[in-house]
């Protein structure tokens, strides 16, 4: 027999709120960008494109997008190479620290960005790294590398690499082995990791902010130098591309991988 | 043969481990070097100029108490969602889980910006409170403390009920309703049940929060104003404002042993819940 529990109401009316929190940010901002009005506020029934048309023109914010795409798409195939070549190696484990070299490479996640920022900036400076490009892309590695090593160490848990050997007692070579068993039952990982490893980079602020200089923006700094400088719903239509940009790097995370396999352990 | 050898697959951690140690390990290395280098030699005196100063010693307090705050909210209420989540439809549960997921991979800076919005004194929020009739007259939220607790919680929510989610889907449903058959009140049930078993993702939890929290910058840097200092707005400042290195390495020094105190105490609370169960 099942007791009625007399906070089932009560859990799912604060559930149901903390959805609403959880999207009303992001309602408002995609609102926003089409409001016909100056400031940011929500005009209902008053909608217009105007925002969008000078976010077209806008001509630092797409510089800015194309710098970010280029250093995070840089930045994540050196993270994937090194990264799953890590993983392999310690999810072997059979060398000493392999635990504490699992440690060491997720620390970013945990680590304040601002002192990794400040620390980077510093040693740049103190063996001249003059370029800004340069010192953001070998930064970056550093920011994107925990996702893929954290990502592929559990694919890795679940590739039973039996199959390898079976794939070569049926006639594979050992090449055409890892090309035909392994690559593609790792595949999921691999696109899971490149694309949160993508985000990331994308997104960092702390570490960005010490090593941009004024040719050189990477688009958060960007936004955030809008907002505090000139804030008008411009920056609303940019928020509004990268909600759908993120939206449709989910929707590859979830076919490659399951959303929910991908982002809980 | 007495060495023993090392297998040839570990030599793939090499090339990742030579990048972290000149790109993670010199630079906090040199970090540390700079935060003991004063004008005449080596010594105490930019952490003496924060922990002796009243001002800089509130802003460390501030930091501390804001972190603290934030990762009280989180862990009620992801708790009550992640518990939401691990008894709901399959259905449900998926879009309760988009629901989180999309806003935390959302850019910080836009999720930021949608809260400046919402907390304007003429914002969704304050309508809301007004329309429901919870307050008279609009409250101030923005550059408020209130604020800044009530956004960072909705923006780090997510990191909070994935680890608390993770351990709880665990859990069969019947082990809840077996101790309700045997008597328990639900609340008693839950409590001597449920959150033991869960303990472990709470503490993951709290660890990621609190570390991300006080860590935090773009967050306070638009909702609160010039007058809210918090750690890392104290050393972005000293580093791209009034250029002192030296004691903005020490404040990150500072910044950075809070973070590992956190991540370590929670390591070893882990340990010893597991060495109990």
């Amino acid at each position: 027999m099942k007791m009625a529990n007399p906070f089932t109401p009560l859990l799912w009316a604060v559930t149901l709120l903390i959805v609403m929190i959880q999207i009303a940010p992001l309602v408002v901002v995609v609102l926003v960008s089409f409001a016909n009005s100056p400031v940011f506020e929500v005009t209902f029934g008053n909608w217009s494109l105007r925002w969008w048309e000078r976010m077209a023109t806008a001509r630092g914010f797409w510089a800015a997008m194309e710098l970010s795409a280029r250093l995070a798409a840089l930045s994540t195939a050196v993270a994937l190479v090194l990264g799953t070549a890590a993983a392999l190696a310690i999810h072997r484990g059979r060398f000493p620290g392999a635990a504490l070299l699992g440690t060491i490479l997720l620390s970013p996640l945990m680590l304040p960005g601002i002192v990794l920022g400040i620390a980077v900036s510093q040693m740049f400076r103190a063996y001249g790294v003059t370029d800004a490009f340069t010192a953001l892309a070998i930064s970056h590695v550093v920011v994107v590398m925990p996702f893929v090593v954290r990502i592929m160490l559990s694919s890795l848990a679940l590739f039973d690499f039996t199959m390898v050997e079976a794939a070569r007692t049926l006639g594979c070579s050992y090449g055409s082995a890892i090309l035909r068993v392994a690559v593609p039952n790792l595949a999921p990982g691999l696109v899971t990791s490149a694309v949160f490893g993508f985000i990331a980079s994308f997104d960092n602020y702390p570490m960005s902010m010490f090593l941009v200089d004024a040719r050189t923006k990477t688009l958060p700094i960007q936004m955030l130098e809008f907002l505090e400088e000139s804030p008008n719903p411009t920056i609303a239509a940019v928020s509004t591309l990268l909600l759908v940009l993120t939206a449709m790097l989910l929707l590859i995370i979830h076919r490659a991988s399951g959303l929910q396999r991908a982002v809980i352990r | 043969m007495t060495q023993q050898r090392i297998d040839p697959v570990a030599w793939l951690a090499a090339p990742a481990a030579a990048y972290f140690l000149v790109v993670l390990g010199l630079p906090l290395a040199l970090l540390l070097a700079a935060s003991f280098r004063t004008g005449d030699g080596i010594g105490l005196a930019h952490y003496a100029r924060i922990l002796g100063d009243p001002f800089e010693r509130g802003v460390i307090l501030a930091t501390l108490r804001y972190a603290a705050l934030v990762t009280l909210a989180c862990a009620v209420f992801g708790y009550v969602y992640a518990y939401a989540m691990a008894r709901a439809s399959a259905a449900v549960q998926a879009l309760l889980l988009v629901a989180i997921v999309l806003p935390m991979t959302v850019s910080v800076i836009v999720k930021t910006f949608g809260w400046t919005i919402l907390l304007r004194s003429n914002g969704p929020v304050n309508s809301a409170l007004l329309a429901i009739g919870a307050i008279d007259e609009p409250l101030r939220l923005l550059f408020t403390e209130t604020g800044l607790v009530f956004g960072t919680a909705s923006i780090l929510l997510p990191y909070m009920v994935l680890p608390v989610f993770a351990v709880l889907r665990q859990i069969p449903p019947e082990q809840h309703d077996a101790a309700a058959t045997l008597g328990a009140a639900p609340v008693e049930a839950f409590i001597r049940v449920v959150l033991p078993l869960t303990l472990p993702g709470v503490i993951a939890g709290v660890a990621i929060v609190f570390s991300m929290t006080v860590s935090a910058y773009v967050i306070p840097s638009l909702l609160t104003g010039a007058g809210y200092k918090t750690l890392s707005k104290a050393i972005a400042n000293a580093f791209l404002v009034i250029y002192n290195p030296g004691l903005g390495a020490a404040a990150g020094v500072i910044l950075l042993a809070i973070a590992m105190a956190i991540v370590m105490a929670a390591g070893a609370a882990a340990a010893r819940l597991g060495r109990t169960a």
